[in-house]
């Protein structure tokens, strides 16, 4: 029962964090409620046919078919923050300021929502995958679901959400002005960190073989397999072993997300008043 | 009638938004990315080295790689629950299912005591070293 508590709470947690700050950032974008529960469905969806096939994927490609999906949708993940980011840096403005029109603001709205979506989806379909794993192997270790396993992936389950809640609570303290700044660092900072991931992949696929030293050890002062080593990971991309091409992604996709941020901006002056 | 009147300036809007699709770049950036790296492929031969997982230990628990040579780690779980075989400083995070096999790429190593475990069940513990 511990064990599943302790496997459950733990990607619950991490896909909760991530969760968490789509909610504080979509804070007041009608439908948000839909798009996120079908985003965190469309997970659990994921979740239960990845790991179905965890055995087929990892053939394929010469055995590198898990690192490869891996890498895969934690780009697409990447893409889709960077896209939210940039759209934010065009559009938010006009958002909170309730300059446009009700009705197309929710149209506008929808289009970010949805790449959000597919970002909650991806976290929920990675650490998911990883519990139905679990949970399937203990079952059929033990000849059955137990009553134990059950209860202590619920009580997993409902810790884990609470991370995910205390997440959101404590971003939408943040008052309203500095809000869209925090959360678009937040954003950029997840983006790179899940770019910095997608690279470690590829690494251990031997895809990627440049700058594959371990450029520091911060092990001592934090570790990768600690709580908060887990959700620095999961936040910002904290690695305690870090290779250098993983910083060299993790800085550039940082940049890159601020140059477009900056280039698509549209200053209030610009824009023409229709009303 | 509503639908109608709302239709032409979001169309316009589209037409705006497609010509200043931010992922254009950042996909140019990742693929030249991955052309340079591949012209640097390793030309050495890995050494293999091999481990089961069964009844919740590594076997062996320890094992022996030379220094500044790739390494290809073949794990098999001869468990009946799935295993996550992770190391923080071999950079290695995989699921293995029951029974199955996985194959994962290690780095040349300098010289080094380098742990991995299974990250579903902590107890079970593993070390490379590299003299």
């Amino acid at each position: 029962m511990l064990a599943s508590l302790v496997i459950v709470f733990r990607e619950v947690f991490e896909a909760g964090l991530i969760i968490g700050i789509v909610m504080a950032v979509t804070t007041g974008v009608a439908g948000r409620g839909r798009w996120i529960a079908g985003g965190v469905a469309a997970g659990v969806f994921g979740a239960c046919v990845v790991a179905l096939f965890t055995g087929g994927l990892s053939q394929l490609f010469n055995g590198s078919g898990q690192e490869l999906f891996n890498a895969c949708i934690l780009g697409f993940a990447v893409l889709m923050l960077g896209w939210h980011n940039v759209w934010m840096a065009r559009h938010g403005r006009e958002l909170a300021a309730e300059m446009r029109a009700a009705g197309e603001a929710v149209v506008e709205g929808s289009k970010s929502l949805a790449a959000l979506a597919a970002v909650v989806t991806i976290a929920v379909l990675r650490e998911g995958s990883e519990v139905v794993l679990f949970l399937y192997g203990v079952a059929a270790a033990e000849g059955g679901a137990s009553i134990g396993m059950l209860v202590g992936g619920l009580i997993g389950l409902i810790l884990g959400s609470g991370v995910c809640l205390l997440t959101y609570l404590g971003l939408v303290t943040i008052p309203t002005r500095y809000l869209f700044a925090v959360t678009s660092t937040l954003i950029a900072l997840l983006a790179a960190g899940m770019a910095a991931q997608a690279i470690a992949f590829l690494e251990q696929a031997d895809i990627l073989t440049a700058f594959d030293q371990t450029v520091w050890d911060t092990s001592w002062i934090l570790s990768d397999a600690s709580y908060l080593g887990r959700a620095l990971h999961t936040l910002i991309g904290y690695v305690d072993q870090p290779t250098a091409m993983q910083l060299i992604v993790y800085a550039l996709t940082l940049a890159v997300i601020a140059v477009l941020m900056k280039l698509f901006a549209v200053p209030p002056a610009r824009r023409p008043r229709t009303a | 009638m509503l639908r109608e009147s709302g239709d032409k300036p979001l169309l316009a809007k589209k037409t705006n938004m497609m010509r200043n699709t931010p992922a254009t770049p950042v996909l140019v950036l990742l693929a030249s990315m991955f052309v340079l790296s591949a012209g640097v492929a390793r030309t050495e031969q890995p050494v293999p080295l091999s481990v089961t997982i069964k009844d919740h230990k590594f076997e062996p628990a320890e094992v022996h790689a030379p220094a500044g040579k790739p390494i290809t780690f073949a794990v098999k779980n001869l468990g009946s629950i799935a295993a996550e075989f992770e190391s923080d400083a071999l950079h290695i995070e995989k699921v293995i299912p029951p029974g199955g096999e996985a194959t994962v790429h290690v780095r040349p190593l300098e010289p080094g005591r380098y742990n991995f475990f299974d990250d579903f069940h902590r107890a079970t513990q593993g070390f490379l070293i590299v003299p």
